[in-house]
C-alpha cells in the first residue's frame, strides 16, 4: 500500500485535493491579475495576516475533527491578550505574563471541555456562553481602554523577523503547525480524536477515555488561541478589548475550506493550513484589484458556499 | 394462473464487488400472505428495498398487474400502492396520530390545513384496522408498540396501499397484539391485499402465510405453497446442507473458574449470577427485551451495577467504565457494529489498533501497527486488499471480523461476544465460529449472546437462559434443545 496515500486515513484523495487546486488556481490568477501579487514583500505579508487565523484554526481542527466546535476563541485571545498585557503594565517579566496567559487559555480551554464532556452541555451552546462570558470579563479588565506594552523583548514575538525577512509570527505558525500535525497524526492523541469524532460510542466501547479527550482538544484549542492573542498583543504592541472578534468563524472557515467534515471523524490538517491561506490570499488579492470591502465580505462569504458545495459533490 | 400483483424478474443487485441479489425472482398474487426467507444476508430486505424504491437493480424488471414499471424512488413505490412497514417504526413520536397519518400530505384549503376532516379521515382509517378506540389527538409516543403498528398500516392503507411488506412485525409485540395484528392481516388478504411477511419465526410462518418463497446467499431458492411443506424442507431451503455442517466442532477441557458473577443487577438485570470457565463458551439465550445485552453492558462498565460484584480469577474487580474492564482483561464485540463498533471511516488498521494503538510514550509506532494489523488480517481472513481502506467499504462479515480482530489484538481473558454473527452470510458465520472456537481453545473465556437458538445449541458448552431480566434456567448445551430453551425462555410456565 501506499503510505502517502493513506497519510489521511479516511479521505477520498480528489476530496482532499480540492482545496490544494483551489489555493494553487488563486495564485494564479491573482499573479496575472495583479502585477504586485508576486513579490516578497507582499506573499509574506499575507502569510503574516494568516498566521494568526492559522494558529487559531490548528486548535479548531482538533476540536471540528473530535465532534465539536469551539466559538470561545477570539474570547479567548482577547482575554488572554490583555491579561499577558496587564501583567507586563503592572511590572511582571514578559515569560511571567506571558505565562499566565498561556495558563489562562489552556485552562478556559479546558473549562471548555468539562462543560461538554461531565456537563453534557452542546458544544456550540457551552462555548457560545464562555465567550460571551470572556468578551465582559475583558471590557472589565481593561475598562474598554487598550492596555499598551512597552516591552522590547516581548515586541520581538509578533513584530520581529528571522533573518531580516521572515516575520516571527509565520515562523510560529509552521512551528504550530509542524507539532500539531504530528501531534494528530503520529500520536495515540491524535488517533483518539478521529475516532472520537468518527464514532463516540464506537471510540467509548474501544476504551478511549472520552471525556478527558474533550478536556484535551479544547484544552489545546484554548491553549493555541492564548497564544494567537499574545503574538497579535506583541504585534500591536497593545491589547484590545476588541480584538478577535469574529476570528472564530474564520478559523471554523479555514478548517472546512480545507475540507475537513463539521460533522468530525474526517479531515486533515494540512487542509486547514491551506484553507487559511485561501482566505489571506482571496483577501490580499481582493485589496490589491481595488475591491471595496463591502464586495469583499460578498466574495469571501461566496467562495466558502462554493467550496463547500463541491466538496458535498465529491 | 392470475396475473400476479407483483413480479420481479431477474433481479440483480451489487455494493461494489459484493453482489447481493443474483438474479432474483419474486412473485406476490393478490390476497395472499406470501412469507420471504433466507437468513440473515440472504438479500430479503435488499429485495425488499428494491420493490420499494430505496434501492435501484442493477438489472430485471418489476411488474405491477403485469404491466412492467419503473421504480427508482419511494414515491414511485407508493404511487404503485406499494408500502413497507419497517421494523422500527417511522412514526414521529411527539406528533398527533392524525398528524403522522397525513405527514406530508396534509389536507389544505388555501395553504391552511383543514384539521377536522384530517381528523375525520383519520378515524375511518384507524376504524379499517380495528383502531377506532385510539383518539386521532393523541401523540404518538403514548400509544404501545402494538398500537404505533397498526397506526402505520392504517397510514399505508390510507394511502391506497395493495401491496404491505412487514419486516418482523412481531418482533417487538406482546402476544395479544400479535394475535390482533394476524387477524387483520387475514382480513386485509381476504379483501385483496398482497402481503410479504419477512420474519424468523416459523410458527408464525407456518401459521399465517399462504406461500413461502427462499432467499439464500442473494440467490433465489424457490416458491412453494405452506401446506404440506415441513419445517425441516424449510430450514433446508434456506440452508442449503445439513444443521450440523454449519457448526464447526471443538475439542476442549473447561478450566479453572475465570469469571464469577454474583447477584448481579440493576433496573433491567436482576440478580444474576453464574461462572464462567476458561475456554468455556457460555451462550446466553433468551427472547428480545430478556435483558442479556443489558448483563453484557453491566458486565462491561457501560451501565452502573446496583447490586452484586463481579470476580475475575477469584480477585473482585470494579469496572465502572469500559476503560477499567478492558484493563482486567474483558473485551465486548457489541450486537450493533455499525453504531458501537466500528469508526466507519476509519481505516481497518486504525478500528483494529483502537483499543490499545502500539505506541511509545503516545507516539503510535506505525511499524508494529502494521504488522500486527496484517497478522489479524490473515488469521481472521479478513478479506480485503488494503488495510487503509475505510471499513465503511467492507461487507457486513469482513466488519464482524474487523471488530473481533479489534478485540484479539488485545488478548483478552473474557470476550463478551453480542450477537457475534448478525448480518452475516453463511461462509462468514462458520468462519466467525472457527474464530471462536480457537479462542476458546487459547482458554478465553467466551460469553455469547446470541437469538439464533441452532447457533447457541451447537456453539455453548452452557446455556444461560434469560426471561424479563432473571435467570430463568442454566443449561447444559449437550443436552438442551430448542424447546427447553424457548420454555425457559418464555418463562417457563
Amino acid at each position: 500500500m501506499n503510505s502517502k496515500l493513506s497519510f489521511g486515513g479516511s479521505m477520498a484523495l480528489l476530496q482532499r485535493l480540492g482545496s490544494v487546486i483551489g489555493l494553487l488556481l488563486l495564485i494564479v490568477a491573482l499573479s496575472i491579475m495583479s502585477p504586485d501579487f508576486l513579490t516578497t514583500g507582499n506573499l509574506l505579508t499575507v502569510l503574516r495576516q494568516v498566521s494568526i487565523n492559522a494558529l487559531i484554526a490548528f486548535g479548531m481542527t482538533f476540536v471540528i475533527l473530535a465532534g465539536g466546535i469551539d466559538l470561545s476563541v477570539g474570547a479567548i485571545l482577547a482575554f488572554t491578550g490583555a491579561i499577558t498585557a496587564g501583567r507586563m503594565a503592572a511590572g511582571h517579566g514578559m515569560a511571567l505574563a506571558m505565562a499566565v496567559g498561556l495558563g489562562l487559555g489552556l485552562l478556559l480551554g479546558v473549562l471548555n471541555g468539562v462543560l461538554v464532556s461531565w456537563g453534557r452541555v452542546a458544544p456550540f451552546i457551552a462555548t457560545l456562553g464562555t465567550m460571551t462570558l470572556l468578551r465582559g470579563l475583558t471590557l472589565a479588565y481593561t475598562q474598554g481602554q487598550p492596555i499598551s506594552v512597552s516591552n522590547s523583548g516581548f515586541a520581538l514575538l509578533g513584530d520581529g523577523y528571522i533573518a531580516h525577512l521572515i516575520p516571527n509570527p509565520v515562523a510560529w505558525m509552521f512551528v504550530a503547525f509542524a507539532l500539531c500535525a504530528f501531534l494528530l497524526r503520529g500520536t495515540v492523541f491524535g488517533r483518539h480524536v478521529f475516532a472520537l469524532g468518527g464514532n463516540e460510542e464506537a471510540a467509548r466501547l474501544s476504551g478511549v477515555r472520552i471525556n478527558a479527550m474533550k478536556l484535551g482538544v479544547y484544552g489545546l484549542s484554548g491553549l493555541l488561541s492564548a497564544f494567537a492573542g499574545i503574538v497579535l498583543t506583541s504585534r500591536l504592541y497593545s491589547a484590545q478589548a476588541t480584538a478577535g472578534s469574529g476570528y472564530e468563524l474564520d478559523a471554523i472557515a479555514a478548517v472546512v475550506l480545507g475540507g475537513t467534515s463539521l460533522a468530525g471523524g474526517r479531515g486533515w490538517l494540512f487542509g486547514t493550513l491551506v484553507g487559511a491561506l485561501l482566505i489571506g490570499f482571496l483577501n490580499n488579492g481582493l485589496n490589491l484589484l481595488g475591491v471595496s470591502s463591502f464586495y469583499q465580505q460578498v466574495v469571501k462569504g461566496a467562495v466558502i458556499l462554493i467550496a463547500v458545495l463541491l466538496d458535498r459533490r465529491t | 394462473m392470475a396475473t400476479p400483483l407483483i413480479s420481479m424478474q431477474g433481479i440483480r443487485k451489487a455494493f461494489g464487488p459484493v453482489k447481493v441479489l443474483e438474479s432474483v425472482d419474486f412473485e406476490l398474487l393478490t390476497g395472499e400472505v406470501h412469507a420471504l426467507m433466507g437468513e440473515n444476508g440472504a438479500g430479503k430486505s435488499t429485495l425488499m428495498k428494491v420493490l420499494t424504491g430505496v434501492y435501484k437493480a442493477d438489472e430485471g424488471s418489476i411488474a405491477v398487474d403485469g404491466q412492467t414499471v419503473s421504480i427508482a424512488s419511494t414515491t414511485d413505490a407508493e404511487h404503485h400502492g406499494i408500502a413497507i412497514i419497517h421494523q422500527e417504526l417511522n412514526l414521529i413520536p411527539y406528533l398527533s396520530v392524525a398528524e403522522n397519518l397525513f405527514l406530508g400530505r396534509e389536507l389544505k384549503t388555501y395553504g391552511l390545513l383543514r384539521q377536522r376532516a384530517m381528523r375525520q379521515r383519520a378515524r375511518e382509517w384507524l376504524a379499517r384496522v380495528g383502531m377506532q378506540s385510539i383518539n386521532p389527538d393523541t401523540p404518538v409516543q403514548r400509544l404501545s408498540v402494538g398500537q404505533q403498528q397498526m397506526v402505520e398500516i392504517a397510514k399505508a392503507l390510507g394511502q391506497n396501499a395493495r401491496v404491505l411488506i412487514m419486516d418482523e412485525p412481531t418482533a417487538a409485540l406482546t402476544e395479544r397484539e400479535t394475535e390482533t395484528l394476524f387477524a387483520l392481516i387475514r382480513e386485509l388478504r381476504d379483501k385483496g391485499t398482497g402481503i410479504v411477511y419477512v420474519s424468523h419465526r416459523m410458527e408464525e410462518i407456518f401459521a399465517l402465510c399462504d406461500r413461502i418463497s427462499v432467499l439464500r446467499d442473494g440467490h433465489f431458492v424457490g416458491s412453494r405453497p405452506i401446506a404440506g411443506l415441513s419445517l425441516d424442507e424449510v430450514v433446508h431451503m434456506m440452508v442449503g446442507r445439513s444443521l450440523e455442517a454449519r457448526f464447526p466442532s471443538r475439542e476442549v477441557a473447561r478450566g479453572e473458574v475465570r469469571l464469577q458473577v454474583e447477584q448481579l443487577g440493576d433496573s433491567r438485570v436482576r440478580d444474576i449470577s453464574f461462572e464462567l470457565h476458561a475456554g468455556e463458551v457460555l451462550g446466553v439465550a433468551g427472547l428480545m427485551g430478556a435483558g442479556r445485552t443489558e448483563l453484557a453492558r453491566l458486565l462491561f462498565g457501560l451501565d452502573k451495577a446496583s447490586s452484586g460484584r463481579i470476580l475475575l480469577d477469584g480477585a473482585p474487580i470494579r469496572a465502572r467504565t469500559p476503560v477499567q474492564a478492558i484493563q482486567a482483561g474483558l473485551g465486548f464485540v457489541t450486537e450493533d457494529r455499525k453504531g458501537q463498533g466500528l469508526v466507519l471511516d476509519l481505516s481497518l488498521r486504525e478500528n483494529i489498533s483502537l483499543p490499545r494503538v502500539p505506541a511509545r510514550a503516545g507516539i503510535v509506532n506505525r511499524l508494529a501497527e502494521k504488522l500486527q494489523t496484517r497478522a489479524l488480517i490473515e488469521k481472521l481472513k479478513i478479506r480485503t486488499r488494503d488495510m487503509e481502506l475505510p471499513v465503511r467499504a467492507l461487507s457486513g462479515g469482513n466488519q464482524q471480523k474487523v471488530v473481533l480482530a479489534k478485540w484479539l489484538a488485545l488478548k483478552p481473558r473474557v470476550l463478551i461476544l453480542d450477537e457475534p454473527t448478525r448480518g452475516v452470510d453463511v461462509g462468514g458465520k462458520a468462519e466467525i465460529y472457527q474464530i471462536i472456537n480457537q479462542l476458546a481453545e487459547q482458554g478465553v473465556a467466551i460469553l455469547m449472546i446470541s437469538s439464533e437458538l441452532p447457533e447457541v445449541l451447537a456453539m455453548s458448552d452452557r446455556i444461560l437462559v434469560m426471561h424479563e431480566g432473571r435467570a430463568t434456567a442454566l443449561l447444559d448445551a449437550a443436552t438442551a434443545t430448542q424447546e427447553t430453551v424457548m420454555h425457559a425462555a418464555t418463562g417457563g410456565h
